[in-house]
Order: structure tokens, then C-alpha cells, then sequence
């Protein structure tokens, strides 16, 4: 006989202000199989847990149904709890009548309905529970990081401190991402690359990092500890054991009009190429679309001049698989596409930059040489106008909807540079709003504004046009409620950041939810945010949502801290609720393999007894170390034999009838 | 009865199907407007006006007869506030009361100059005729 004990949680006031608790005991006492049925104000505190904990000893439950939050929150303390009595933690059930009910409806009958029912259905289910026992499975002590920027370089450089075998994959020729083409950095005014560089070399120098650059992820299987993934690494066309970095080909390439990625495409490079000075590795890469050997077959300059023989144009793309513990995905970002924002003209005037394009033009190491020039003629500007919020904050079709946050800062940063080296020049920028919290960034901008005059104006840009060969900003002042006509020798454009292309391939691969905006979703936005809702999965800096260089290696470390705790761990506890089919009826037709995306369901020739005769039978077999318990077999089962334990169909049947009941 | 100005400007949000809640204050219709220099009040001000009840200064304003027409501002709207409807909304607003006492077309060729833009006529339609 089953004795089934209910526990309903008030949770304060945020179930039983919608919710009458008292009447859920009500109708949990007169439901069959139940002998206790009692509420608390806060079942999860330490006294409800004894409360259900001292029903379990005392009235010999064989099941307890907890009526709370969501099972994520606390299905795991209530298990806990009971297998701390004795009981199996598989024979509690939550019923949720917070998030799926008090949260949601505003009628307290109607509300106290649908939690009697709720609590019904997990009574229901708890009835048909069985017994589990999670199997163990091992972890591969070595994590792989997926971007080779500031994000990815810091999380990677804490888990080898650590002790752990770190492997970065970039798919640029070198590390550095976009930290490495900034000029300075706010608030502080830092050289980007005196702080980048040296952390790029640490990388490349420490025994437990191994880089996989100008290459990129491929596929990956497994699950949490165990992942198996497949490296593409692109071929380079140069031997990178070989190569000594001296720049020979570079200098005798005579295709030198390809468009310089890392400059923003504000100068040309050779079609065999380091990216930037600093370039870790220091090996060229012959870019295969300006290489005239590439194209034509006659050429091979570059090869000729290579005293170390390391250039070879048979060099063949190269797929490496590996195991690993934990996955970090580091993909950050790239300033958007200015193609749909005609008014400003970015695409018509060669004046009108990018921000991005702006700490190229500012850089010593950039295209004039640490000088800013207008591109069109190289002259030095005289009025620059900056725009904010170009593609942020909006809701048409061409905007992003959310702040992309490091703008405000960056564009103070520049303005301020601008004014400290070049005090001749006039600076505007046009803002809807100044949003600078974080530690000194408030003082950072007034700074700009105080100290070095930089013209703020609260209003947008109407248009940008050319007149008598100059640049004309139609634009118009809020606060002083007039409309400005400001003449421009250099406009800059905010561009809003959105995550990297590549995050949305990934995320698919590594089965880690995005957002609408191609951002990676955090397993919990407040207490869990550096960890994707799947297990084994973490996030480091851009791709989960705009931060700046501070935050992002904040959170790096801590996204760190995470696999270190993954990879520290002997072995992980298994996912107890796994598949099982029902061998007897099962005919072998391979339909859940097929959909089994963790590679668990494999076949084995087993021998039947039928009536009269005993017969050899293809049947599923499931790897329960490697089933995750997703469910996709159950549905894909045309015979419906396959079974999710814990959530077997028949439980599952009989939760609604109890629902339609 | 006779509307209070407050239930005024909510009827003309209503009867303007805009959105002017979602107006964020960038002023990005002012900016593009190519007559918000003649206008005595701005673009971005119509939407903040008639969040705060102030019908009145909309109806009395230079703006809605200076207003084109051309739909800029609501192209470049951001928040999909559409600004020009709101513009449309306090014309009417102001045209219905006053009868019927609008531009008749037969009056039409003795005012067309010759740099008019295409919507200015067809916005001159909608307005009143002093």
C-alpha cells in the first residue's frame, strides 16, 4: 500500500497570496494513498525540510509529492532531504504552483484550482515512481576554449593555473581578437596592446595552453566531462614548425591590394600576411582569394624567398579530435553592419568611420601611423562629429534592441584623446543618453566633457550629405530646442555590437540555448551566469551580452572558477532518469538512434523466447553513462516500447488523467 | 460634454494609432524633419506632450500646418513611435471642430509653386484653409 505525504509551500506570500494552501492540504488529504498532507510558510528553510524529513520517519512514507517552486529550483534540496531518511530521492515529485500557477494567475480560486490539480497530477506520478540509483561517469581533465580573445585568453589562463590542460581554438590567424585592434583603453587610458600582448605571450608560453589558431570547431559530441570534439585547422600554407617569423615573403609578395581586416580595410596588406605586429603566432598565412599562385599557378615568390622552406601550397586543411571535460565558449563580437543606416552615409563618404575604424586611424601602428587623417584625402580634421547609438536601442528591423553598453565609454575615451593631442580640433557628440555606470567611467565622461570641452549634444543625426565637398550633419538639439546644421571634416559612427556569425553554428553544435539576439543564455541570469543551461557549457565575456573589457575578463575568471570545479571533481554523478527499452517488444528498427544526439543507443543481437521457440532479435541497447534522459528516443519509438525512467509514459498518462479527471 | 485637455490628448493618441510610449527621447525625428526649424514646437516634443496630457499647446501650434508630411520622422523612429501619425492625429484634431473648411481642389493650381514637394499637396489637402 503506497503512503504518500504532501507538503504545500506557502513561499511568503508569493504562492499563498494566489493560492489558498489551506485548501490544496484540504484536497490532498482526500485523495487515495495519501496519509499526510501539511503546509508551511517556506518549505525549503531548514524547518520545512524537517518538517517532510520527520513525516517521512513517522508516518513511513513511500512517497512525497512537495507543492513549491519550480523543480529547478529546488527539486534537488528536497531529494536531499528525503534520501537523508532513507527514501530514495526519485520518489519526491514537485509540483510547481509558483512559476506555473501563483506567478501567472491573478483569480485566487481560479488559481487554488489549478494547484489542486497540479498537486493531483504529481500525486498521480509519484504513485507510479520507481526507485533510481545515478550511475557515475568519469571527467576528462582538459578544457577547451572557443575564441581566442581578451575572454577567452583570460578563462584559459586561470583553468591551466589551475593545473589543467587548456586548448584554445581562434579562427583568426592569431590570437588577440578585437582587444588587440583597440588603441587605448577606458578609463584608464592604457595602451590595449601593452596590456593585451603580454597576456597573449603567457598563453603561448604556458605548458598547459595549447593553441589551435586559424582554426575552428567542427563538430562536437558527449556531454558534460566527456565531450568529443573535431578541430579543423585551416589550412595556412605555411609550416609553422618551420616558419622563423622573419617577414621575407611578406615584403616580396607582389599581390599587396588585399584588404587589411585587422585596419578595418583602411589599407591594403601582401597576400601572404601576419595580421599585426604583435601576432601570436608569428606565422604568415597566404590568403587564398589575392594569392596570385593561388589563382593562376604561376608566382611563388614567396616560396622561393623563404630561406626556411616553410611555405607549401599543398598544405591541406587538417581535423584533430580531442576529449574534453568542459567547454568554454569565448566567441565575442563585431561591430554591425552599417549597410541599412543610408542617412548616415557610411557607405557613400569615406569621412564617415566606424569607432572601430577611428582607434585604427588613431593607433601608431595603424594605417597613418598614430595620425588622424580624414581617409578621403588624408588632410587633418577639423570638426569631428561623433554619433551615438547608431543600430542600438531600437525596435525597427535594422536596430538591435538592447544598449551594446561600451559605447558611451569609448566614444568619451576618443573624444578626450582627440582633444589632448589635437586641442585645434572641435569635438561633438551627439547622444540620446550618456550611460557610464561602472567604477570611475562617471567621472571618466565629465572629464571629457570638463576638462577637455568636448562638445555634448543631446539629440541624433537627421542626415549626413555632402555639400561644396565638405560634410554637412543635419542634426538637432533637444535641450536647447534647435535644429543644428554642423559642418564635418569626420563623422563617427557608435556602431551597435552584435555577437560573432560563427556563435550561432556553435551554439547548435555544443546544443547551449542563444537569445533572440544570438547571445548565449546563462543557466540563471542572477545566481548562475556564467553557465549555459547545458551542463558541461560556459560562458566567457561578449557572446553572452555586450560588457567591456573589465567585466569581460571579470567573468572570464569566473567562468573559469566553474570548469576548474568541473574539472577538479573525481567522477560526476549520472543522470539516473535514462532510457530503457522494453526488450521484448522492441523489433530493432534503429529509429532512436538515429535521434539520440548523445550517441547511447546502440543495437545488440539478443536471444528471445517467444511462444514454442527461442529466437535471436536486433534490440536497443542504451549506454546509460551516456544518456542525458532528453526524451527523443520515447517520441521517435514507433512502437512506443522505448521508456524515459522517471518519466515512463504510463507515468505520464496517468498525470493527465488526473488532470483531466 | 466638453473633453478636459487631458482626455483630449488621450483621445488623440487613440484615434493616431502611434505609439508614444515607446518614445525614448532621441530626437532622431526632429533631427531628420526637414522643416522642424520653422516649427514653434519640435517633432519629439508631440509625443511627450501628449503623454503629459497637453493637448492644448499641440492644437494651438504652427507645427501641424508646417508639417510636410513626408514621413521622415517615422522612417527614422527607432521605437516605432511613428511620430507623423501623432502629427496627423492633432491636424485632425484641430481641422474637425472648425467644419467643413478645407482646401478645395479647384483652389489648388492658383497656390502650386514650382519647387513644392508632391506631399505638401497632397498634405495640403488635409489641412485647414484659413
Amino acid at each position: 500500500m503506497q503512503r504518500i505525504g504532501v507538503f504545500v509551500c506557502h513561499c511568503g506570500s508569493n504562492i499563498a497570496a494566489t493560492v489558498d494552501v489551506e485548501k490544496v492540504v484540504q484536497a490532498a488529504r482526500g485523495v487515495p494513498g495519501v496519509v499526510c498532507a501539511q503546509d508551511y510558510r517556506y518549505m525549503c528553510s531548514q524547518a520545512g525540510q524537517d518538517l517532510i524529513r520527520c513525516a517521512i520517519r513517522e508516518e513511513k512514507l513511500t512517497g512525497v509529492v512537495v507543492c513549491s517552486c519550480s523543480p529547478r529550483m529546488h527539486e534537488a534540496t528536497f531529494r536531499r532531504a528525503a534520501e537523508q531518511e532513507g527514501l530514495n530521492p526519485y520518489l519526491v515529485e514537485i509540483a510547481n504552483i509558483r512559476e506555473q500557477c501563483s506567478w501567472i494567475h491573478k483569480d485566487r480560486d481560479q488559481a487554488t484550482a489549478k494547484a489542486i490539480v497540479l498537486m493531483r497530477a504529481a500525486v498521480e506520478k509519484v504513485r507510479r515512481d520507481q526507485p533510481l540509483t545515478a550511475g557515475k561517469s568519469g571527467v576528462v581533465k582538459r578544457a577547451l576554449v572557443i575564441g581566442g580573445g581578451i575572454a577567452g585568453l583570460s578563462t584559459a589562463l586561470d583553468v591551466a593555473g589551475a593545473g589543467f590542460e587548456v586548448d584554445i581554438v581562434e579562427k583568426e590567424p592569431s590570437i588577440g581578437g578585437k582587444m588587440a585592434q583597440l588603441d587605448k583603453t577606458f578609463p584608464t587610458l592604457d595602451c590595449s596592446a601593452c596590456i593585451l600582448t603580454p597576456k597573449m605571450v603567457e598563453a603561448s608560453q604556458n605548458e598547459n595552453i595549447h593553441l589551435y589558431t586559424y582554426s575552428e570547431v567542427e563538430e562536437v559530441s558527449g556531454f558534460v566531462g566527456n565531450f568529443t570534439v573535431t578541430i579543423r585547422k585551416k589550412a595556412r600554407f605555411v609550416d609553422e614548425t618551420r616558419c622563423t617569423g622573419c617577414g621575407v615573403c611578406m615584403e616580396k609578395c607582389p599581390s599587396k591590394k588585399a584588404k587589411n581586416e585587422f585596419n578595418c580595410g583602411l589599407n591594403t596588406r601582401s597576400a601572404i600576411y601576419i595580421p599585426f605586429a604583435q601576432a601570436i603566432p608569428n606565422v604568415p598565412v597566404i590568403d587564398t582569394e589575392n594569392c596570385i599562385k593561388m589563382k593562376t599557378g604561376k608566382c611563388g615568390i614567396c616560396q622561393k624567398n623563404c630561406a626556411a622552406g616553410a611555405i607549401d601550397y599543398t598544405q591541406k586543411d587538417e581535423r584533430i579530435t580531442r576529449e574534453y571535460g568542459a567547454i568554454v565558449a569565448a566567441t565575442g563580437f563585431q561591430p554591425i553592419g552599417l549597410q541599412a543606416f543610408g542617412e548616415y552615409g557610411y557607405d557613400r563618404y569615406p569621412d564617415v568611420i566606424t569607432s572601430l575604424e577611428l582607434e585604427r586611424l588613431m593607433n601608431a601602428a595603424g594605417p597613418t601611423g598614430g595620425e588622424l587623417r580624414c581617409p578621403s584625402d588624408g588632410r587633418k580634421p577639423k570638426e569631428i562629429v561623433f554619433v551615438q547609438c547608431v543600430g542600438s536601442r531600437g525596435q525597427s528591423c535594422r536596430d538591435k534592441s538592447y544598449c551594446s553598453k561600451i559605447c558611451c565609454m569609448y566614444t568619451a575615451k576618443h573624444a578626450m584623446l582627440i582633444r589632448d593631442h589635437w586641442p585645434e580640433m572641435n569635438v561633438h557628440v551627439m547622444y540620446i543618453d550618456v550611460r557610464t555606470p561602472g567604477k570611475n567611467f562617471d567621472e571618466f565622461y565629465r572629464r571629457a566633457a570638463e576638462e577637455y570641452g568636448v562638445d555634448y549634444i543631446k539629440g541624433q543625426v537627421g542626415k549626413v550629405y555632402e555639400q561644396d565637398g565638405r560634410l554637412k550633419v543635419q542634426a538637432s538639439d533637444l535641450l536647447d530646442d534647435r535644429q543644428l546644421l554642423l559642418n564635418a571634416d569626420l563623422v563617427v559612427l557608435a556602431a551597435a555590437i552584435e555577437p560573432s556569425p560563427t556563435a550561432r553554428k556553435l551554439a547548435t553544435m555544443l546544443t547551449a540555448s542563444m537569445d533572440t539576439n544570438d547571445f548565449f543564455t546563462e543557466a540563471h541570469p542572477k545566481l548562475r551566469p556564467v553557465e549555459s543551461p547545458t551542463a558541461g557549457i560556459f560562458l566567457s565575456g561578449v557572446c553572452q551580452g555586450p560588457k567591456d573589457i573589465p567585466e569581460t575578463v571579470a567573468q572570464a575568471g569566473a567562468a573559469a572558477a566553474k570548469v576548474i570545479g568541473l574539472l577538479s571533481k573525481k567522477e560526476l554523478t549520472a543522470n539516473a532518469c535514462t532510457a530503457q527499452p522494453d526488450e521484448g517488444r522492441c523489433n530493432g528498427c534503429g529509429e532512436c538512434e538515429k535521434v539520440c544526439p548523445y550517441g547511447a543507443i546502440s543495437y545488440e543481437e539478443k536471444e528471445m523466447r517467444v511462444p514454442g521457440k527461442t529466437e535471436k532479435r536486433r534490440v536497443a541497447r542504451i549506454n546509460t553513462a551516456l544518456c542525458q534522459g532528453c526524451g527523443a528516443c520515447t517520441v521517435a519509438c514507433p512502437s512506443g516500447v522505448m521508456d524515459l525512467l522517471g518519466f515512463s509514459n504510463r507515468q505520464i498518462l496517468s498525470e493527465v488523467d488526473a488532470i483531466c479527471r | 460634454m466638453k473633453k478636459t485637455e487631458k482626455e483630449q490628448a488621450a483621445w488623440l493618441i487613440a484615434v493616431s494609432g502611434a505609439n508614444p510610449g515607446a518614445c525614448m527621447r532621441c530626437g532622431r525625428c526632429t533631427a531628420a524633419c526637414p522643416v522642424a526649424g520653422e516649427m514653434d514646437i519640435k517633432p519629439h516634443h508631440f509625443a511627450s506632450f501628449l503623454l503629459h496630457g497637453q493637448a492644448g499647446a499641440l492644437l494651438q501650434s504652427q507645427s501641424i500646418w508646417v508639417c510636410l508630411s513626408c514621413m521622415a520622422c517615422s522612417e527614422r523612429c527607432p521605437r516605432g513611435v511613428d511620430p507623423a501619425r501623432l502629427m496627423e492625429a492633432v491636424r485632425q484634431g484641430a481641422v474637425r471642430p472648425r467644419g467643413e473648411t478645407h482646401l478645395s481642389p479647384d483652389d489648388v493650381p492658383a497656390l502650386l509653386q514650382e519647387d513644392m514637394p508632391q506631399q505638401a499637396l497632397a498634405a495640403a489637402f488635409r489641412k485647414y484653409r484659413k
